[in-house]
This record gives C-alpha cells, structure tokens and sequence, in this order.
C-alpha cells in the first residue's frame, strides 16, 4: 500500500441506492501527483465515486484511502480533500475574498492571515484585486477560477473536480481546461476529474478511467485509449470509431493479418487467435477515392463542415462514418468509392467477435 | 480525528453528572427558573437531586444512575470507534427506563392495579423536573453521537443530534399527547380500564342522529360534516372568483384585493363572528334596518349553522383566493394560446382547457376549506348558540357542567378522522396531480381575458364580497368606539380606557383590565416565535437536505400534525400534562410548546421553499472546505435563508397572538392569553371592550407585519435579483 501523501485507493468499494446497485465493485488506485479522469456515459457512477472520495456519499461497503489513511467512515469536513462544484457554489452573500477564506477560517486560521492567504490564492489563478467582490459581479470564467482558488488554498491531498468547464462556453472551456492542467502540474498535486466529454478528458489527463455501469471499463493513458480500445464501447465512447467485423488470419507473435472487407492489413494482435474479430476504424482512417484500390463502397450521403467533409458509406463493413479532411468538395451521394485504410487509427478490440 | 468523538462525548457525560447532583430531579411547584429552589435545595426533600433521590430509597432511579457510569465507563476504556453500539445501548436503555418508570410510578404510587399486585407498594413520585429532563436529552444525544461515531449518515454528528431531538420533541409533544387521548376515554377517574364512556358516548344519537332529513335534529357530527362541506363548497367558489379576477379580467381595482388575503391573518379567529352579529344579530344595525323598513321580525336566525357557515366564509375565503391565485396564475398560457390556435374561441376555451387544468387546484382549496371549517372554534363559540358543533362540543364536554372527559376525547377523535381523512385525501390523492406547474422555461405570452359571459358576473360577485368583507371590518373597528351596539350610538373612548387605561402614581399603573392578559400575550408569543422558527427551519433543512432512514414517515409526521384541529391539540394536552411524568397545565411553558408545535409546520414549509432556492452544492462545498455541519448551517444556511427566517418569526409570533382553539383549554389565572380573556368577555356580553381589544390586536399585528415587510423589502442578495425568498408568507392555514 502506498504511504504517499496525496494517494487514493478504492477497495472494494460498492454503493446502493436502496434496492439499485451504482456501483457493484470497484478497485482504483490513484498515483500521487497525477490527473485521473473518471469519464463515461450519464449514470456511470463517475459522480458517486467522486462524492465518495470526497465524503459527500458513504460507500455501502469496501474501503477508501487517501494518503495510506483509511477515510471511508470520516465525514466530508474532516478529509483532505477539496472539491470545485459543477455550479461553483460560490456562496453569494460572502464576498469572492470571504469565499476563498472560508475554508481556512473553518480549519481555525486567524482571519487576518487567511485573508493574505486567500489573496495570494487568487493571484495564483489571476484574479488578485478582485477580493471584495460578490460573486455574482464576476464572470462565469471568473467565478470557476474563484471556485478553483477556494479548493487550491487549503492545499488539499487530492483535488477534486465535477464537471467544472460544464457551465462555460465552448471557447473559454478550452482555455479554462489548459490552465487547471498547468496549475495542477506546477502544483504537483492529485487531482480526480470527473466529466463526461471525451476531448476534455483526452487533452487534462495523465489517466483516464472510463466508467460504464458502474464498473471500470477501461484505464490507461489517452492515447492507450485512442489507439488500443479495449472493447466495442470505448472505441466508440472515445473518437466515435466505427465498430467493424473482421477476421484474424494469422498471427505471428505481436503481428496479425487481419482481413477487412476484402483487404488485409498488418495489425498489433493484441492477444487475439485466428478467427472473427471486431475492429475498431477511426473515422479519419480510411481515404476516399474515386479511382484507387481498397474497400469498396458506395457514398449514402455527405455533408460540407469547412475544413473537411463527412460522409456515411456503404459497403462490405456495413454503414461507415468517415471524415475526408483532404478534399473539400464532396462527392454526390451514390458515387462508388475505393477507401484506402491508413495504418493509424485503426485497431483490433480484444474479446470481441 | 477522533478528539473532536470525544469532547462531544465529554460534554454531554459532563452535563449529566451535573444534573445528577445539581439539578432538582422532580418537578418544583414554584417554577424552576425563578430559582426560589436555591434557597432550600439542601433541607427540602423535594428537591433534591437525582443522585440523592436515588440513594435515599428511590429504587426507581438506580439504572439511570448505572446506565450513565456505564456510558463514563466507555468513555475511558474504549475508542471511539468501538463503542459506538454500545453507546446506543446504553442510551436506548436509558429513555425506556425513564419513560417506563415516569408512566408506571405516579403520585400516589403505582398507576396501574397490575403492578400494584406485582410489585407491592412504592412511594409516589412527582414529575418530571429539570434534573430528570437534562438526562432523558442527554440519553437520546448518547444515541445521535453513538450512531455518529459508527459512521451512520456520514458520521455527522450534528444532524443525527438533531434529529434525534427533533423525533424525541415530537413524540413528546405531538403523539405523547393524542395517545393520552385516546386511553383516557378508557379510563375511570382513579386511572382504571373502563370502555364504558366511550360506548355510551361514541353511540350517543346526539352525535350520530340522522333525524334532520325527517325533521328532527342532526347529530353534532353530521352537522359539523355538513357545515364544513357547505363552507369548503363556498370558500372554493368565492375563492376562484377573486383568482379570476385578480389575474384574468382587467378589472381597476385587483391589486388592491391581494391585500384581503392577508386579513385571515390578522384577525383573531372570533372577530368576525362578533362583527356579523353586531351586523346581523337580534339587534344588529342591518337587522334594525331591514326590520324598520318590511316590519318583519328577523330574530335569532343568525344563531346556528347559517350564521357559522357566513363568519366562516367570511374568514376562509381569503385562505382558498391564496391557494387559488397560484393554481390559475400556474396554468402556462402557452396551453390557452394553443387552444385559441386550433380554433376554439375564449368561452370554450375556458371551459374545456383552462377549468380542467384548475380542478386539482380546486379540489386542494376544497379540501383546506373543510379542514378549516372542522377546526374552526372561535366562530361557532360565538354564533353557535344551542346548537354547536363538534369543536365547541368538546369544549363544552370538559369545561361546562357535563365535566366528561371521556365524551371529549370521543368527539374529539371523531374530529381528529374528520380532519385527518380529508389530509390524507389530500395528500395522497391529490399529489402529483398537479398541472400547474412552473417549469423554468420562460413561457411566452398572456393569459387570456375571461370570456365575457363568465367576466362580467365573476367581477359582481367579487366586488359585492370585498365590500361585505370590508363592512364587517369596519364594524369591528367602528364598534369599538359606541356605548352600546344596537341601543345606544353615541360614541365614546370608555371602553378603550377601561380596557387599556393608564394611571400614573410613582411610575405607570396599568389599570386599564386588559392589560395583564395584553402583556402575558406579548410575552408568550415572543418567546414562542424564535422558538417556532428555529425548530421549523432546523426540521426544513433535516428535510431538503438530508437522506435519512424514516425522512418520508418524519416529514408526513409533521405535516399531518397541522391537520389536528386546535380543539383536539388543547384537549389532549390536558389529558397529557396534567399529570405525571410531564406535569405542565398552568404553566407558561405548555402555552409555549403548543405554539411551537402548532406552528411548527408553517416554519417547515416556509424553510422547505426556501431552502429548495438554495443549491445544495453550498452545504456540501461548505462541508468539503472543512466547515462542520454546524458551521455550514451557522455561516451559509442562516445567512441565505434570512428572509425566511424572518418570515417565520413574525407569523408564528402572529399565530400565538390570534389562536383561541387549543388556547383556549391551556390558559390559566395566572398566564391568560388575550384571545381567552376576549372570549369571556364575549361570554359575559361586554361587547364592547371585546370589539376594542380585537382593534387594538388587529392594529398590533398590522403594526408587526408592516414593520417586518419594511425591513425585509429593503436587502436584497444579489446585484440585479429580486430577493432569495420573498416576504410573502402564506396565510395557507392562518387560523387557529
């Protein structure tokens, strides 16, 4: 077991609501310093886990750790850990300042000192001189940082984060994300993500855990995901890859050939023999052509988006979504079509068939 | 981490081996806060405390004295983690025990003849006191934090403090009393079992005789039954019209009868059938004229259930306009405009679309208007004359010559169906059938006018209402000021100074008669009020809040208590208080804890709306910023919350000032109430200064609420929002 500060482990752990199960087993360990994003489908128990870890929920059974300490039975206000809300929940009768301090202040600072303390909290996400505002006089960006700086100022083991871009605009999501990556990383601090906008995970995470059910589907790095989904559902929860049917010729140590609608490819095997398989197909993995050789197929329709153009494909592998980012004049629905396969993007999903 | 298990735990174990050796354990005559008992609390028997009670020969109180060495004995010896289920043992053990030797030993001994034979002999015992009480809370907290340090809903130990307190206060003061009820119609005067009373009176053909619809007299139930249809069947209609014309007509004058709905609130229960016989009665101004002008003798008509069922639509009609204004106001217009579109016009429209969207709405203020017309006491007291009904019948049953407990708590209970059937129908029924609902998306357009048809007649009969309404209020202002109604109109300030005069002879003298009961009144009610609002807000936040095992059974609990008519609440309190183990009639304190558990259920709904404004993510990112449970509630809650806060301050105050029912059966010479003292004069035909002191009332709480509309009207929360909670609080069931 790891004595580290800032460490998380689930064990075991189940939750019931009533007679329904949101979590039937789950075992987890966090490394310290690291971003973990628990992501998945609506009603996939990334939340539960999350309230668990921050006591906000009592797991029915199992234990949690934080830092080596068993924290299961300690309520919410007597762990180590500090949440940003999905909605901030800043309190709007205290100014931002009192909002930051609040916390210190609980834990029996001197007010004086929380109130520098605070202020240093807000300079470190840029909002200093903002202090003796309401909340309610920022902006949505500036309230997330202040919520941000709330949890930040108690130096917390573990940072937790629900859903916290889910309230902003799609431009300043992406500017809010980079800088709680850069703030945690210069922090070294754990922080457990919750979302369930795949981009989002894939840009902050060192790890992602992809959560179906309730039970782990999946955990590796971002690009572990991308590229060697494990099963049917993270192929397509990550990317949106086509799901396809396929059949492994052989196989020759880590190397298969792989059959897909009438040609072969060279693949990772990853474990699987000899047979039916299913393949995960980025939809930018295949090239449209008109007159190449590769995957027959006939265009259902397709759509200008710009930069690229969309398209759905019929053929041997069924309905197909592909993305043409070479050309930007699309072709006419029922135009016959080569699709010639790149070698990235494409992977076999082990057990399936 | 587990420090803060134990100072907690410390504290309480503390405060019980004070009371044990400092604190009287019985009851004390005198009162225990005049402290009057310091002087003999070594040489009077009386009051000494628990631990020498015990060692002197009260057998009774050996285990209390065990089960809190045990408690101290854990403390020392185990861990926090692992006494959590003893400690809950422990305090289980020590509340039976209390209650089942409080219940069995009484004043003269056993209570019951089947000990008596068991056990032999035992010294009688007086009730409860200060000592005994401080340990029965101690024992339940022993409970709340045993559970907390097992970890039970998140190991908070606040909430399970609360809530343990909160179930122990409403046992003790809700059910307690309706159990006392119903065994003591089974129960001769010296304690023992009889079901003799009860089946003489629950057959009595005065309660149950159908002989009306063949020309002789109904029973009391009946009647009541009646009455209380004919009046819902009423205050619905009268309801609907003012709603209609407050929100779908362009009528001039319908901001003005929004302040109608605040007149149930502020008049004290009886007024208004003091004023209709003042209109109405044998000598009434109306009545005087009618008769100059036709030469017919109009006589005593007013007397019974025709001159009830008008004081009551007079007084119930404002409470269904409340509840009505938000059923017609909530119908989304969108579903109007979408009928105009597939061509129906305004009439049928109204008729197939908007009617049928009110009826759950309608069947809710139905349903309120029979409950209130059941509960009503003040004006069947008044206009009842021979023939009351069920809440002036139990009054009579325990204060007039019949003395018979038993018949009171037999009508008593076949009120307490009543009432409670028509809640249940209500809630069970009625919930979720709902369609006016506000849905947050901001719905485009109007409502549309109403059809000329319906327009045009609703309109008269508002307005022909409103000025009734307000006739009789101005005669409860005006009669105040003449010598004597009906014979002599010369005006004059006698009764006012003879009610509230002032003399001056070395500091002011308060001669006037009515100041005694004036002051105990102010008192009461200002103890009550903060009393009232911190229990109701405590339990909406218990509520909203948190996920307990039982929360259903506990908030259904205390909302059905609000469907126990005041009558039935004051009669099973005497039954309940006037003996040990909780000996409290005559005193202040049970005039307070009637307040405080009668309006209990406003303070809960108004913290329940609230508290609904109030993300529940501020508690929580209270609790993970490291703020306890109480903190939270000190620093985010209280704050945000303040407008209800307020609210419930002023209307429980109000309701103490206003209700008659239940205080009627509890005020004594020393603490009488104001509503109480009016009655009698009422009683006595000293019209006069009754009708004067109901004006200065009236002006009081005027004065109160005004000052209160003031003072939250001016703060507001946040930049370019209206308030959190408004000040508005529902006058929903404003009567007593």
């Amino acid at each position: 077991m790891t004595q580290t500060k800032g460490a998380v482990a689930f064990r075991n752990v189940r939750k019931a609501f009533g007679s329904f199960t949101a979590i039937p087993d789950l075992t987890l360990d966090i490394e310290p310093g690291k971003l973990v994003t628990l992501l998945g489908p609506s009603g996939c128990g990334k939340t539960t886990t999350l309230r668990m870890l921050a006591g906000l929920e009592s797991p029915t059974d199992g234990q949690i750790l934080i830092g080596g300490d068993d924290v299961t039975r300690l309520p919410a206000d007597r762990r180590d850990v500090s949440m940003v809300f999905q909605s901030y929940a800043l309190f709007p009768h205290m100014r931002v300042g009192q909002n930051v301090a609040y916390g210190l202040e609980a834990g029996g600072m001197k007010s004086a000192e929380a109130r520098r303390r605070a202020e240093e909290a807000l300079e470190l996400v840029g909002l200093s001189g903002l202090a003796g505002r309401l909340p309610a006089e920022l902006s949505g960006g500036q309230q997330q940082r202040v919520a941000v700086a709330r949890a930040l100022v108690l130096e917390p083991q573990v940072l937790l984060l629900d859903e916290p871009l889910s309230n902003l605009d799609a431009r300043l999501r992406r500017k809010v994300r980079t800088d709680i990556r850069d703030l945690q990383q210069r922090i070294g601090l754990t922080a457990v993500y919750v979302t369930h906008d795949q981009e989002e995970a894939l840009a902050v995470s060192d790890t992602i855990v992809v959560m179906k059910e309730g039970k782990i589907a999946q955990i590796g790095t971002p690009r572990e995901l991308y590229e060697s989904p494990a099963s049917d559902f993270i192929a397509d929860f990550i990317g949106e890859a086509n799901v396809v049917e396929g059949r492994v010729i052989s196989v020759d140590g880590d190397a298969a050939q792989v059959e897909l609608g009438g040609v072969t490819l060279s693949l990772p095997s990853r474990g699987q023999l000899p047979g039916p398989t299913q393949i995960s197909l980025r939809s930018n993995a295949l090239k449209v052509t008109t007159e190449g050789t590769g995957i027959k197929g006939t265009i259902a329709s397709s759509a200008y988006l710009g930069d690229h153009v969309e398209y759905e494909i019929d053929g041997p592998l069924g309905r197909i979504f592909v993305v043409d980012d070479e050309s930007d004049t699309p072709l006419p629905s029922g135009t016959a079509v080569a699709l010639e396969v790149r070698p990235r993007g494409v992977a076999l999903i082990p057990g399936g068939a | 981490m587990t420090s803060r298990d134990n100072r907690r735990l410390d504290l309480i174990l503390a405060a019980g081996v004070f009371a044990l050796i400092a604190l009287p354990w019985y009851r004390i005559r005198s009162g225990f806060f005049s402290f009057e008992w310091l002087e003999d609390f070594i040489s009077s028997e009386k009051l000494w405390p628990g631990l020498v009670q015990g060692l002197t020969g009260r057998w009774q109180l050996w285990p209390v004295l065990a089960l809190l060495a045990v408690a101290v004995l854990l403390r020392f010896t185990q861990a926090p983690g692992k006494r959590g289920g003893a400690l809950i043992a422990v305090g289980a053990a020590g509340l039976t025990w209390m209650l089942a030797e409080g219940l069995a030993i009484g004043l003269r001994g056993w209570n019951w003849g089947l000990l008596e034979a068991a056990f032999g002999d035992v010294a009688g015992q007086p009730a409860f006191g200060a000592g005994a009480i401080v340990l029965g809370t101690l024992f339940a907290l022993m409970i709340a934090f045993g559970a907390a340090e097992r970890g039970a809903l998140k190991g908070d130990a606040f909430v399970l403090g609360a809530i343990t307190l909160l179930v122990l206060l409403v046992a003790t003061f809700v059910f307690y009393p309706l159990v006392s009820m119903f065994t003591g119609a089974f129960q001769e005067f010296d304690g023992s079992f009889t079901s003799e009373g009860v089946r003489r009176n629950i057959v009595d053909p005065k309660i149950w005789s159908l002989a009306c619809f063949w020309g002789g007299n109904c029973g009391v139930a009946w009647r009541t039954f009646f009455l209380a249809i004919c009046t819902a069947t009423g205050t619905t209609l009268l309801g609907l019209v003012f709603a209609l014309v407050a929100t779908r007509t362009g009528f001039r004058f319908k901001k003005s009868l929004r302040l109608l709905t605040v007149l149930p609130i502020i008049t004290p229960p009886f007024v208004v059938g003091l004023a209709l016989t003042m209109l109405l009665g044998r000598s009434g101004s109306l009545t005087q004229v009618i008769e100059a002008a036709t030469g017919w003798e109009l006589g005593r008509w007013l007397y019974g259930l025709t001159g009830i069922w008008i004081a009551q639509m007079l007084s119930f009609t404002p409470i269904s306009f409340l509840v009505l204004i938000g059923v017609v106001d909530g119908i989304s217009p969108s579903m109007e405009e979408a009928s105009q579109t597939l061509r129906s016009d305004r009439w049928r429209t109204f008729r197939k679309v908007s009617l049928p969207l009110m009826a759950p709405g309608l069947a809710n203020a139905f349903l309120i208007g029979f409950i209130e017309s059941m509960a009503d006491f003040g004006n069947p007291l008044v206009l009842g004359g021979s023939g009351g009904v069920l809440s002036t019948e139990i009054f009579f049953a325990v204060v007039g010559a019949q003395n018979d407990p038993s018949r009171a708590a037999v009508l008593a209970m076949i009120l307490l169906f009543f009432t409670l059937s028509a809640f249940l129908a209500q809630r069970l029924w009625l919930s979720g059938r709902n369609y006016a609902t506000v849905t947050g998306k901001g719905d485009g357009g109007r409502h549309i006018r109403l059809p000329r048809r319906v327009g045009l007649p609703v309109i008269t009969v508002a307005v022909a209402w409103a000025a009734f309404t307000i006739t009789v209020y101005a005669m409860i202002l005006f009669g105040g000021f003449v010598k004597i109604w009906g014979l002599d109109h010369s005006l004059t300030l006698d009764h006012y100074s003879k009610a509230f005069g002032v003399g001056w002879e070395n500091g002011i003298l308060w001669t006037g008669v009515a100041w005694d009961s004036f002051w105990t009144t102010m008192e009461i009610a200002l103890i009550a009020a903060p009393l009232t609002a911190a229990v109701g807000l405590l339990t909406a936040w218990l509520i909203v809040r948190q996920r307990f095992p039982g929360r259903g059974v506990f908030e259904f609990a205390l909302m059905m208590s609000f469907a126990i008519p005041g009558t039935v609440i004051g009669i099973s309190y005497i039954m309940a208080f006037n003996l040990p183990p909780l000996q409290m009639t005559g005193t202040a304190a049970i005039l307070i804890a009637c307040f405080v558990f009668r309006n209990m259920p406003v303070g809960v709904r108004g913290g329940v709306a609230a508290m609904a404004q109030l993300d529940g993510s501020l508690d929580e990112a209270s609790l993970t910023l490291g703020a306890s449970s109480g903190r939270t509630m000190r620093k985010v809650i209280l704050p945000l919350m303040r407008p209800a806060i307020l609210a419930a301050l002023v209307y429980s105050f109000v309701r103490a000032i206003t209700s008659i029912s239940a205080v009627i059966f509890l005020v004594s010479a020393k603490y009488n109430m104001a509503t109480a003292y009016i009655v009698g004069l009422v009683e006595n035909g000293e019209y006069g200064i009754a009708i004067a002191y109901s004006s200065v009332l009236i002006l009081v709480m005027i004065t109160v609420i005004g000052g209160f509309q003031l003072l939250v009207g001016e703060r507001r929360i946040r930049r370019g929002e209206e308030k959190v909670a408004n000040s508005g609080f529902s006058s929903k069931e404003a009567r007593a």
